[in-house]
């Protein structure tokens, strides 16, 4: 037993089940004064869980949680706060009708004779912004910033808490491009040399070895162990991360290699002037079938805009769009199904799941949707394209009647792809299928859409990991400034001139 | 019981409201000793349970169409008012003054319709399902919040109606037409026979169809449902309409309850008794899951406890708080802050529920 004067706080023999899973299982966590703590793990590891036993959003089952040698149990995320632990969640959860100022203040304005003190607030709020570097409005509606700015936002907030003796980082750079990933880890370190214990919750790797001090490994719900960042070098952590070697990955640049053999001369998809005012600019596409296409560019290149064009959730007013040789005029998800158009949006959690519905339904409802109201698959149909799914792409659930909420991220993400799949595309778009999963689902998803394209499916892979664009992508289009700029295929894909296109230089 | 089935059995979305509507009926066994009697007069079924199920029935009917809007994430104001339009058209077309200058009153008096009675419900049902039409597109087309787009109809429809009766009360005096909501059918009330009908009909397009899927992922998740393919603009609009033809059938059985029109009255506030009725079924007024039974025990629970009350000889001033007693009591069954202080008063004193 470690001396708990060490310690700041001191979580011992967690133990969490939910229905048919059992989350956390003696897991033991020693966070230090002063110190950045990676906690890492695939997904469904347990990381999740822990914090938000910590947090007092689930209680445990079994064990303790000592704060500066006082044993606490929250009961509730305010309650957290109150004892000094700040969080910032993966999944922003503040009001986008609402101005910065009020989100980060909000509950804690300050007043004026009872009312609120806006000039205050605003001033407050601007403050705590300029502490990471941001100088904003903050008097504009937070949804009219980039994601961001809204992540800065979500940190302020936490921040804001005086008494903030620990903060919690779940995933806060998966929205953020290289330079505020850099201005976050400044602040990060500033805060630990203040004295903050901080835990940081990530899947990129490359960015525990920057930052943090220690590193404490979790896999399905045990502890695998924690380390100083100095001694254990990257292939240890990812052989201790997913329990097995890294030659998937290895086999990914075979894989891409058989599977373009199989490339249709014939375009599947051609777009012709095709663009819409505000956002992105007339362009020209080929897509073919057994091919995989990678978009890439920075946040707001219009990679999602140009993806919802093409499957009809925006309408376009230039140019024209073709689909195996015939030009459409109907634009709609619906139309685009039956064509045999399918679309993993970006936004797992607003666009993509439907998350009181069980897997079964989850999985059903686009197929379903191109049925009609009336062609009702029958219960074990529904049944046995749920269980084959579930079997194909290796969903963990512990029945096909599970809600889909109570699944980790990335098999959400699975089940999104299962709905897909099982209404047969032709053409497969996929925009951040793998955003806040981590490597090893990363991978297998990564190798499903190689699979796909060899089986003659044409995709569209859009991803903000440039890395992760290559590994799957036989063409690359780079996209900026909402135009596309150009394409990049066969020997010219190369990191670094893409890189160029992209930054525009 | 296993421990397994009990917590499958109290997650099922029926379970409190039979529960709160089994404590209701248990009141009634200990306080009101005949209130569970049922004798037999000309054939025809009677009793304080047969009046719950017969006074009942428009209440039942009005749930089981909020039942498809509120799980669309939406909700309809407008059925009491939509109940009056179609109560008011049915005794327009009745009236035998219809479409003369100058009538009797002994004439106006007879046992006779103007209009063929198919025709009367037909046309009065259609007129309901387009209001409900109405409704819809107001949410689904001009994307109106339910509850602005619905109170429009709400004030207005009761002008409607108004215009309709030349804003007389008109009495009716054809007896086929009190059939509908005072006729018995194989001993039983007729009202059963509709109400049973109709949530056939809503069980089937919701559990045999794609359709009750689609209403619940839209109800959670509108825009994931609209990305998959899912018209949701569609589901909403069929939603409301449904719940104006259902409002219709209410109108026009108490209307032939009653014997008359009378547009300013007839299904005054029974807009909330029906949101009520859905809410203590369990359904969620933020959309998703929703089952059509639990809403009929809701509507069950309202009037058993307004029936209870008459057969203890409540005055009726005092009648309303006792509704509202029971209704919170009810709600509060719901809560889960509630639920957890039940939960570990009871595991102190030791007793498992299991």
């Amino acid at each position: 037993m470690p001396d708990s004067n060490d310690y700041l706080l001191m979580m011992s023999g967690i133990g969490k089940a939910f229905p048919g899973v059992q989350a956390l299982a003696n897991v033991d966590f020693f966070l230090k004064r002063g110190e950045i703590h990676a906690l890492i793990g695939e997904n469904g590891a347990g990381k999740s869980t822990l914090i938000k036993v910590l947090t007092g959003v689930e209680r445990q089952d079994s064990g303790t949680i000592v704060l500066e040698n006082k044993e606490i149990l929250a009961k509730s995320p305010q309650h957290a706060q109150a004892l000094g632990i700040s969080t910032v969640y993966q999944e922003i959860n503040l009001c986008p009708n609402l101005t910065v100022a009020e989100n980060i203040l909000i509950g804690r304005e300050p007043r004026i004779a009872g009312s609120i003190d806006w000039k205050r607030m605003n001033a407050q709020a601007k403050q705590l912004l300029q502490r990471l570097d941001i100088d904003i409005d903050v008097t504009q509606t937070l949804g009219a910033y980039s994601v961001a700015i809204q992540q800065m936002a979500a940190i302020a907030r936490a921040l804001e808490i005086s008494s903030a003796k620990i903060l919690i980082l779940d995933e806060p750079t998966s929205s953020l491009d290289a330079y505020e990933t850099d201005k976050l880890f400044q602040v990060m370190r500033k805060l630990r040399d203040e004295g903050m214990g901080i835990v940081f919750i990530t899947h990129f790797i490359d960015q525990v070895y920057e930052v943090a001090d220690r590193i404490t490994v979790l896999r399905n719900g045990t502890l695998v162990g924690t380390y100083e960042t100095d001694s254990l070098p990257l292939v240890e952590l990812i052989a201790k991360m997913i329990g097995r070697s890294l030659s998937d990955f290895d086999d990914m640049s075979k894989i891409k290699l058989e599977s373009s053999k199989s490339i249709k001369a014939d375009a599947l998809l051609q777009a012709k002037d095709l663009g819409r005012t505000g956002s992105i600019e007339p362009f020209d596409l080929d897509l073919h079938a057994g091919e995989v296409v990678g978009f890439a560019g920075l946040l707001g290149s219009g990679r999602t805009e140009t993806a919802k064009l093409l499957f009809g959730i925006d309408k376009p007013d230039s140019g024209t769009l073709t689909f195996a040789g015939k030009i459409i005029k109907k634009f709609s998800p619906l139309a685009s199904i039956t064509r045999g158009i399918a679309f993993c949006p970006e936004d797992r959690k607003a666009d993509g799941v439907v998350d009181d519905l069980t897997v079964r339904e989850n999985i059903i409802l686009a197929i379903q949707a191109n049925r009609g109201w009336f062609k009702f698959l029958s219960k074990q149909k529904q049944y046995e394209l749920a269980e084959k799914y579930i079997r194909l792409l290796g969903i963990t659930t512990p029945t096909a009647d599970q809600q889909v909420k109570n699944l980790s991220g990335g098999n959400q993400q699975k089940v999104i792809l299962a709905r897909w799949l099982a209404t047969n595309p032709q053409l497969l778009i996929l925009d951040e299928p793998t955003r806040g999963i981590d490597v090893g689902a990363k991978a297998e998803i990564q190798k499903l859409v190689l699979e796909l394209a060899e089986e003659g499916k044409a995709c569209v892979f859009i991803s903000s990991e440039l890395e992760e664009v290559l590994r799957t992508s036989h063409r690359v289009v780079v996209l900026r400034d909402q135009e596309k700029i150009t394409e990049f295929s066969g020997a010219d894909i190369d990191e670094r001139k893409i890189m160029q296109t992209i930054a525009g230089s | 019981m296993s421990k397994l089935s009990w917590k499958h059995l109290r997650d099922s979305q029926l379970f409190w409201p039979v529960v709160a509507l089994a404590l209701i009926m248990l009141f009634n066994l200990i306080f009101i000793p005949d209130f569970f009697t049922l004798e037999i007069k000309d054939g025809h079924l009677f009793g304080s349970m047969v009046d719950v199920i017969n006074r009942g029935a428009p209440l039942m009917l009005l749930a089981i169409g909020m039942t498809m809007v509120i799980a669309t994430a939406g909700v309809d104001l407008s059925v009491g008012a939509v109940m009056a339009i179609s109560a008011g058209a049915a005794a327009v077309l009745i009236n035998p003054a219809l479409g003369k200058t100058l009538i009797g009153s002994d004439k106006l008096v007879e046992d006779i319709t103007a209009t063929p009675l198919w025709v009367v419900i037909l046309v009065a049902l259609a007129v309901a399902t387009l209001c409900g039409v109405w409704n819809g597109l107001l949410v689904s087309r001009a994307n109106i919040q339910p509850m602005v787009a619905t109170l429009v109809l709400m004030v207005a429809g009761r002008g409607i109606a108004q215009l309709i009766t030349n804003g007389q009360i008109i009495t009716v005096y054809y007896s086929p037409y009190f059939f509908i909501g005072n006729g018995y059918l194989l001993g039983l009330p007729f009202t059963l026979f509709i109400v049973l009908g109709v949530f056939l009909f809503a069980w089937l397009m919701t559990r045999r169809t794609a359709i009750g899927l689609f209403v619940e992922s839209v109800g959670i998740n509108a825009s994931s449902s609209f990305f998959s393919g899912i018209n949701e603009k569609n589901i909403k609009l069929m939603a409301y309409t449904f719940c104006g033809f259902c409002a219709g059938i209410a109108g026009l059985i108490v209307s032939s309850n009653v014997k008359s029109a009378d547009a300013n009255n007839i299904g005054l506030f029974s807009e909330l008794d029906a949101i009520l009725a859905v809410v203590i079924g369990g359904t969620l007024m933020s959309g998703g899951r929703f089952s059509l039974m639990a809403s009929i025990v809701g509507a069950l629970i309202i009037q058993a406890t307004t029936t209870t009350m008459y057969a203890l000889g409540v005055p009726a001033m005092a009648a309303s708080a006792i509704k509202a007693m029971v209704v919170l009591i009810v709600i509060l069954l719901y809560s889960e802050q509630f639920k957890d202080v039940l939960g570990s008063v009871i595991e102190r004193k030791g007793v498992q529920p299991s």
